[in-house]
């Protein structure tokens, strides 16, 4: 048994930080709510780059706010140029309601921008798209259960989910803190987070059954600290390398990927400490032991 | 584990050397390659345009139970058998009341499976055209779920060759559209920056006829009141009888009328047209013709002479440029029903090729740091676990071009994700390895075992990130789709490189050196 660190001292501490930190995200999550973007929430994104560095944000603001958009909001993105403008459209079904905006805007800013990029998501659309959101994340969710009930125990299975739940419910927190927009490609980091978390609780989860059949005399505790730390190098390097990955695209990526790179930058972080201590703690809890699995082998 | 036949040794080869090859047709400019498919680039990528639209059927299902009256009463007057009060409700029903000795009767007639002319049975769906609920002799029909699928199905059909042959009447490269549902249309415009156009034409339904413009109270027939497109007056009282549809329209072009150097659209009528045209226009002299579009009269000339050759002139207060679109509107036809734009994403061209670049820059920066990071843990294990990796890369783009598929930013961003987590096996077997070599001295042995009790854990490890991208893959749109293809291929393309590929090489290596000590 390698150089070990005693991971298991830390199990209280750490349950109460988690278990804080998740009552904080639901705390967050009802009372001031995610910031949904165009796809979810329907209405304009116009990605907009000036050509005159002298056209401040604030004119920006100020020509907008002249045509009557309603609730408009404008802020940097990216590139010292580069704006993104958001609103809640009227009429719908107005074809010609971009280029009205635009005409407006040069004659205010004159022909100094471009649209880089232009979205209008319709209120039915958006709900749907939110709907099926949610839909794909319950769903892998529940595959994520069934899977592992049929690959371990039922408790190796809830302490698994738990792990899970954590992850996705503070990545989410997170978000609604520092009100980050979410958005169709965070739902897809959300769904691969779950996948990765899964992932690295599994491979700690069959080096504790694998333990299990090979010492009787081990207590669970203890036992749990040995398979995580067997799995340790593992686990660093996974992380390590999947991070360089992400923080690439993070940096280097562009804007468009920067909420995506970060949710699951900050799914991969939580992920490789919820397999830690949150999953195995509660196989602690549960009072595992080599009875569990050979229960199981019998049936 | 580390035993390879020679001829799984050359069917790796082979796979490996021949998705390698797909990878580098995508860069290659020349045609006589034997294999030219390129990967599709999404529109995040390339720039341009998607519209999805939403057909209106509500008029649609009402005007089709509007006009099944006359059938119901001509078909059960034949039977005599009297109904009374039709009227269609608001929330579309077909009422009637009947006799009370007929109810019987007319609930055989509608339920009747064979040969039923009045209410359609399908047989497919077990299912008929109306559902009905009768009640103190009042009938109650509605159109079942199979017939709203029916009319559905049509309206989408016809809509879409309108909306193509519209699209490609403008002439943008390369339009794809698609049903989607059963009552929407896809239609994605690549390298098309600025939509507004097309949004225009698509938002206008062009029912066109002509119709007279009526003085006095001749007409028995039915008006109603109608607006000027223009507002050159204000309304006008306009008949129902229609003299002529766009149906009877066989071409129609821009034109400068050389009197009044007016811009017009002409106009060419079929034979039935032209003698309909030909017929009104000779009893009618005197009268106002009105040119009725999508109920706004575009305008109403007086007619002079009879016009009885087939062509005619529309005249309004046009540009150039909205003549050329009125013409392209008759050109193209009706749409069935209107058409409204639910939701647009539009992007320019150079955000386009600035989103590849930035998605290159992050692939080539985050690959070469896993590269690096895999030499500095595992020296030459490293290298071979690289040699993988950038075979796994190619072979993963070879994959996605081979079957066509779309790449997109988050596509990208899922090949780069892959990139990270691919080593995963690797690693997984590679600590395995390390750990069997402490209580086995043996080598080949000890390398043997690392792969097989790694086994477990590397197929868990990535059945659940298949898991999640078959998910995302169903539930996902546009380019999250794009994220989860690349995402689940990645995965396919990991397990070779690492059980076939990086094991090969480890089984090269070992074989060779099983004298050496520490291999690993």
């Amino acid at each position: 048994m390698i150089n070990k660190i005693p991971f298991n001292k830390f199990y209280k501490l750490f349950n109460v930080i988690s278990f804080i930190m998740i009552f904080l995200s639901i705390i967050l999550l009802l009372f001031k709510g995610l910031n949904f973007g165009v796809d979810f929430k329907g209405g304009t994104l116009i990605e907009l780059r000036v050509t005159d560095k002298s056209i401040t944000i604030t004119n920006l603001r100020d020509s907008l706010n002249q045509i009557n958009l309603g609730d408009v909001t404008v802020k940097k993105f990216g590139k010292e140029k580069d704006y993104l403008i958001k609103f809640e459209k009227k009429d719908f079904n107005n074809p010609n309601f971009i280029n009205e905006i635009k005409s407006k805007l040069t004659t205010s800013l004159g022909n100094n921008f471009e649209f880089r990029r232009v979205e209008n998501v319709g209120p039915k659309v958006s709900s749907e798209l939110l709907k099926s959101g949610i839909i794909a994340i319950s769903l892998s969710l529940a595959a994520m259960l069934i899977y592992i009930w049929i690959r371990f125990e039922w408790q190796f299975s809830l302490g698994a989910i738990v792990a899970l739940f954590h992850d996705v419910i503070i990545t989410l927190g997170i978000f609604s803190l520092f009100s980050l927009e979410i958005n169709l490609s965070i739902v897809a980091a959300v769904l691969t987070i779950v996948g990765y978390s899964m992932n690295d609780t599994v491979v700690i989860f069959d080096r504790v059954r694998e333990n299990l059949k090979k010492y009787s005399d081990i207590k669970i505790f203890e036992l749990s600290n040995i398979s995580i730390n067997e799995t340790l190098s593992r686990t660093i390097i996974t992380s390590v390398t999947t991070l360089l990955a992400l923080f690439s695209i993070f940096f280097f990526g562009g804007e468009i990927l920067k909420g995506f790179s970060l949710a699951m930058i900050l799914g991969v972080f939580f992920g490789t400490y919820s397999s830690i201590y949150i999953a195995n703690p509660i196989l602690v809890s549960l009072k595992v032991s080599q009875k569990t699995i050979l229960k199981e082998d019998k049936d | 584990m580390l035993y390879f036949s020679k001829i799984r040794i050359f069917l790796i080869t082979i796979f490996t050397l021949f998705f390698v090859y797909i990878f580098l047709s995508n860069f290659i400019k020349s045609d006589d390659l034997f294999f030219s498919k390129k990967i599709n680039l999404g529109l995040d990528l390339q720039g341009g345009s998607y519209l999805l639209l939403e057909i209106d059927n509500a008029p649609v299902i009402t005007q089709k139970l509007q006009n099944s009256i006359p059938s119901f009463k001509k078909y059960f007057k034949e039977k005599k058998i009297d109904l009374k009060n039709f009227k269609i409700s608001e929330d579309k029903f077909l009422i009637f009341e009947a006799k009370e000795e007929d109810i019987l009767q007319i609930k055989e007639i509608l339920e009747a499976k064979e040969d039923n002319l009045i209410n359609n049975y399908y047989p497919r769906f077990k299912a008929h055209k109306f559902d009905f609920v009768e009640k103190n002799n009042l009938f109650k029909l509605s159109f079942s779920k199979y017939g709203l699928i029916e009319i559905k199905d049509a309206l989408q059909n016809q809509a879409l060759e309108t909306i193509r042959r519209r699209v490609d009447e403008i002439g943008t490269n390369e339009p794809n559209i698609i049903k989607r549902g059963s009552d929407r249309i896809v239609v994605e415009l690549p390298g098309l920056d600025d939509p507004s156009r097309i949004k225009n034409l698509l938002g206008k339904t062009a029912n066109l006829s002509f119709r007279f413009i009526i003085q006095g109270s001749e007409e028995t027939f039915g008006s109603e009141k109608l607006i000027f497109e223009d507002g050159s007056e204000s309304n006008a009282i306009v008949s129902k009888r229609i003299i002529l549809s766009g149906e009877n329209l066989i071409d129609a072009k821009p034109s400068m009328d050389s009197e009044t150097n007016e811009t017009v659209v002409n106009f060419t009528l079929d034979r039935v047209g032209a003698k309909r045209f030909g017929k009104a226009t000779t009893k009618g002299i005197g009268k106002r013709l009105a040119i009725v579009l999508d109920g706004k009269i575009i305008s109403a000339p007086v007619v002079r002479d009879a016009i009885v050759s087939g062509s005619g002139q529309i005249s309004g207060d046009f540009t150039f440029q909205s003549a050329t679109d009125l013409a392209l509107l008759l050109r193209s036809g009706a749409l069935p029903a209107p058409l409204n734009i639910i939701e647009e994403r539009t992007v320019g061209p150079d955000l386009g090729q600035d989103s590849i670049n930035a998605g290159i820059a992050a692939l080539i920066i985050g690959f070469l740091l896993v590269i690096f990071f895999m030499i500095f843990k595992y020296k030459i294990f490293g290298i071979i676990a690289d040699t993988a990796l950038i075979l796994n890369l190619f072979l993963l783009v070879g994959i996605l071009t081979l079957f066509e598929a779309t790449l997109t930013l988050p596509g990208i961003a899922g090949i780069i994700l892959t990139v990270g987590m691919a080593v995963d096996a690797n690693v997984l077997i590679f600590e395995r390895i390390k750990e069997e070599l402490k209580n086995e001295n043996n080598q080949l042995v000890a390398f043997d075992s690392g792969y097989e009790k790694s086994k477990s854990a590397v197929i868990d490890a990535n059945i659940t990130t298949l898991l999640a991208a078959i998910i995302l893959f169903f539930m996902g749109s546009g380019p999250v789709k794009g994220f989860s293809v690349t995402l689940g291929v990645g995965i396919f393309t990991t397990l070779f490189s690492v059980y076939f590929i990086a094991r090969l090489l480890t089984s090269i290596y070992v074989i060779k050196n099983k004298k050496k000590e520490k291999l690993i």
